[in-house]
Formats: structure tokens, C-alpha cells, sequence
């Protein structure tokens, strides 16, 4: 090896190394910045969940809409997973017909707020005719009705630090989206499927709808909302149980 | 750069251009990444699929619906190796992917594929496929010359590898996004449905698997130890050692 050229080489390799951990440096800023880091952007897989999230935040529409189909496409089968909540409390709300169950709002919002079924149901009401896809493999399409979640993030004043809305069931599931996603079009609060009242087993009263996503965010059961500007304090702070379990926060896939 | 390494069989003259490396550096570390992410993307696929090793046409499918094929595989639910089996698809599927678009996009470049893998008319004419037939069939070992270039089956095969199988499999996983197909629907209705992406994904993974199988056993055929030299050191001729 001759000194000049390995010099040179040296100088080469250094600065582009440099301009590489200072290039991804720049680049790990600017995503903390805009929002495209996920909750669960920690270990190896976290690479993974990071580009799949950042690439789609970045290169699709936030307003996109999920599929939608005709009336004759709705599935005759619409599977159940996983069994309603055993808890006390529910099973009274499921007995009284869900008369005095309330649903909270709470977190960075102006007004937190309770809501009665009657209350969520005085929303003009909305319906979509779209996928619930299972991560497991099967599917089928419903038709849901309920209140967009941005008529009530609305009625609430989220704000402006607000970067996720997380939501809790009356079992232990718990989830939490984004805003892109907590305020487009299809994420409902569901409380009607097919033309009737949510059946108890698809998650009466009230389950979250996230059409854009595999049926896992879509939580039954609701109890709870909270606005928040940080995942950090909820749960392990992956955004969800689900990461834990080898499951994406971010599951629009 | 070593793409001129495939060179016309006959114009070898000398030992200096038998020494020019086999595959060119960057050919050489793609096919190792691809390797390994391929198999990351097997296993963790088979994990995922024996959650509901059910297949099914259109956009919708149950338990409770009909199917299209009910693989001979139990329900596996309970045994958690469908989690770290989708974080481990997903990652490999970004190294698969980014892998072989700079693998694409350098063979498009240097001309790789022009030099390398798109057969000539005359070995496309039926009497030299009907000898390169006859040669595998009769499991003949090609010649230190022949096997610095790909015969005509070899450079087919490749060619709908890297440009049919792969693309395939990348836009029938894109179709099961709820959130990609909300942008680009085309990619999910031109299969026929969500459902029918799922079952064409898991075929083309299955023809995958075959050439990979295939391909492990024309190495061996054609000399395990010369092949696994050729695309780790870059060189073929044994004894010789990468300069």
C-alpha cells in the first residue's frame, strides 16, 4: 500500500463517515420533528416499524380513504374474536342495556367530557362499508355506524400539542393512534354494524373503528379516551400492549 | 467492475481473464443479504400463515365462508411465534426489498442483466434449449468454459426471478395494507381481492421456495465448492486466491 493513496483513502472514508452519522443525525431530527418515529421505534425491529411508518407518513396521502363497497358485498360471516370483558362493571353496563355507561374524554383536550350512548348517538351519524381484516388472515366486510372521532375530538377542543389518542377498553386491551389517523374520516366510534346496535361480541356498546388499519386497532369494548402529546407514561410506552408481542403499533402494514 | 467477467464462450485466451472475478463485488453481497432475509422472510411467513392456514379467493374469507384450499397445517394460535414471526417479516421484507432495488438498479446500469441474463436469439432457438435440456437431464457437469456463462434456462430463470416472482411477491404483501391500498386500490382489485392477493402471495412464495431449492442443487451438481468460491471470493478457478 502506498501512503499517499491510503491517505487519501483515509480522508475519503472519513469524511463520507462523517457525512453519513451526521446525514442520519439530520435525518433521526427530522423525524422526531414532523412525527414519523412510532412509539415502537426501540431494538432491532424497531428499524422496520420506523421506515414502514415514516415511509407511509411521508410518501401517502393522511387522507386517503380506506375502501369502501357496495351494500350486496357485506359479508354473511362475521367472526368473533376473543370473548366480551368478564369484569363486574361491564357485565352490569351489558345487563342495563349500557343505560349508565359512559364513555370519558379526557387528556389534552379545553372541556374533558362523558358521554352517554344517547349522547354519542346525537353526533350526526355516519356509516362506512369497509374491510375488518384480522392479522391472523381472515376477513370480512361490514357495514359500521357511528360518530367520526374528530366530531367529538371537535366538541372536546383537542390541543395543539396533541400527538396521539389513545383508548381504552373495559378489558385489558388498549390501543392508541395517531392524528393523521384520529382525525380522517373513517376512524369511528362505532356503535352500530350491518343495520342494528354493535353486537356484544364486535364490541357494544362503542368500539373504535380505524378502517385504514388491520382489525386489531380497532378496539371493542370502550371505556376511555385520552389525548396525550407523549406515549412515554402509558403502558410500557410502545403505544399499545401489542408491540410487545411482536404486533406493529403502526398496523396500516 | 467485474460485469465483464461473462465473457462469450471460446474468446477465454488466457489465464489472466480466468482470473477476473466470477461476480462483481456488489452482485456478490446482495445475493448474501437476499439469502439471509429470504429465509428471515420464509420462516417468519410460515409463523404468520399457521395462524389461518386457510386460503381464499376474493376479498373476504372465515372460518364459516368457503375456501379455496385448506392446507394440511393445524391452527396455530396459542404458541407465540406469529408476533416476533410479523416484526421479523416486516424488517426483512424492508432488507429484501431495498436489497434488490440497489441490485436492480445497478444491474440496469452496469448493464448486468443486458450482458448477462438476457439470452441471445440463438440460444432462445429450440435446437440450443434442446441441448441445454439434454445436459441437465443427463446431469452433465458444465465446462470450466461453460460455466462462466449462464445457459439459456439459467439466464430465463433468473430473469423471471428478479423480474416477475419478486415483484409479484412485493405488490401481493402491499395489496394486504389496508392503509397502501387506500392510496393505490389498483394493486389489491387487479387480484381480485384482498383475500386472492393473500393466496397469490403465499404461491409465489411457494415458487420461491422451489428455485431456491433447484438452484441449491444445480450448485452442488455443478461443483458446490467451485460455485460457493464464485460468489464469496468473486473467483472461480480453484487454488486461486482473490487479488
Amino acid at each position: 500500500m502506498s501512503s499517499p493513496l491510503s491517505r487519501r483513502k483515509l480522508i475519503t472514508t472519513g469524511l463520507a463517515t462523517a457525512a453519513g452519522v451526521s446525514g442520519l443525525g439530520v435525518a433521526v431530527v427530522l423525524a422526531q420533528r414532523y412525527g414519523l418515529i412510532p412509539p415502537d421505534h426501540g431494538g432491532i425491529f424497531g428499524v422496520g416499524e420506523t421506515l414502514t411508518y415514516a415511509a407511509q407518513r411521508i410518501l401517502m396521502s393522511r387522507h386517503s380513504l380506506a375502501r369502501e363497497f357496495n351494500r350486496s358485498e357485506i359479508s354473511k360471516v362475521a367472526p368473533v374474536n376473543g370473548k366480551p370483558p368478564e369484569t363486574e362493571l361491564y357485565r352490569r353496563h351489558l345487563a342495563g342495556g349500557f343505560a349508565d355507561w359512559r364513555l370519558t374524554v379526557d387528556g389534552l383536550v379545553a372541556r374533558p367530557s362523558t358521554f352517554s350512548l344517547a349522547d354519542l348517538q346525537r353526533f350526526p351519524p355516519r356509516s362506512q362499508i369497509t374491510h375488518q381484516a384480522c392479522e391472523e388472515g381472515w376477513s370480512f366486510i361490514a357495514e359500521w355506524i357511528g360518530v367520526p372521532l374528530s366530531s367529538v375530538l371537535n366538541f372536546v377542543g383537542v390541543s395543539a400539542q396533541a400527538r396521539y389518542v389513545v383508548y381504552f377498553s373495559f378489558d385489558e386491551f388498549w390501543d392508541s393512534i395517531d392524528m393523521p389517523d384520529a382525525w380522517h374520516p373513517q376512524t369511528f366510534l362505532a356503535y352500530g354494524m350491518n343495520g342494528r346496535d354493535l353486537p356484544t361480541g364486535h364490541g357494544a356498546p362503542v368500539r373504535m373503528k380505524v378502517a385504514r388499519q388491520l382489525g386489531y386497532k380497532s378496539v371493542k369494548y370502550l371505556a376511555r379516551i385520552t389525548v396525550t402529546d407523549t406515549m412515554k407514561n402509558i403502558g410500557d410506552g410502545q403505544g399499545s400492549p401489542a408491540p410487545a408481542a411482536g404486533y406493529s403499533w403502526y398496523a396500516g402494514i | 467492475m467485474a460485469e465483464s467477467a461473462y465473457l462469450p464462450a471460446g474468446t477465454i485466451q488466457n489465464s489472466e481473464v480466468l482470473d477476473a472475478p466470477r461476480h462483481s463485488g456488489l452482485v456478490r453481497v446482495t445475493h448474501w443479504i437476499h439469502t439471509l432475509s429470504f429465509i428471515a422472510l420464509v420462516l417468519s411467513g410460515i409463523a404468520i400463515l399457521l395462524a389461518h392456514p386457510r386460503l381464499y379467493w376474493g376479498e373476504t374469507g372465515a372460518v364459516g365462508t368457503p375456501s379455496l384450499i385448506d392446507l394440511p397445517f393445524p391452527f396455530v394460535l396459542e404458541l407465540q411465534i406469529r408476533g416476533p414471526g410479523r416484526y421479523l417479516h416486516f424488517l426483512s421484507a424492508w432488507v429484501c426489498v431495498l436489497t434488490g432495488l440497489l441490485y436492480v438498479l445497478s444491474g440496469l446500469f452496469t448493464r448486468h442483466f443486458r450482458k448477462n441474463l438476457v439470452p441471445s436469439k440463438r440460444d432462445l432457438g429450440w435446437e440450443s434449449i434442446r441441448q441445454v435440456v439434454s445436459n441437465h437431464v443427463h446431469l452433465k457437469r458444465p465446462t470450466e468454459v461453460e460455466s462462466r456463462s449462464y445457459n439459456v434456462l439459467q439466464r430465463l430463470t433468473y430473469l423471471a426471478v428478479v423480474f416477475l416472482l419478486f415483484p409479484l411477491i412485493i405488490i401481493t404483501g402491499l395489496a394486504m395494507s389496508p392503509a397502501i391500498t387506500s392510496v393505490f386500490p389498483t394493486i389489491v382489485t387487479v387480484f381480485g381481492g384482498q383475500q386472492s392477493a393473500r393466496t397469490i402471495h403465499f404461491f409465489v412464495a411457494v415458487a420461491l421456495v422451489l428455485f431456491l431449492l433447484v438452484h441449491i442443487a444445480m450448485v452442488c451438481l455443478a461443483g458446490f465448492k467451485n460455485r460457493m468460491r464464485a460468489m464469496i471470493t468473486g473467483h472461480n478457478a480453484a487454488g486461486k486466491e482473490p487479488s
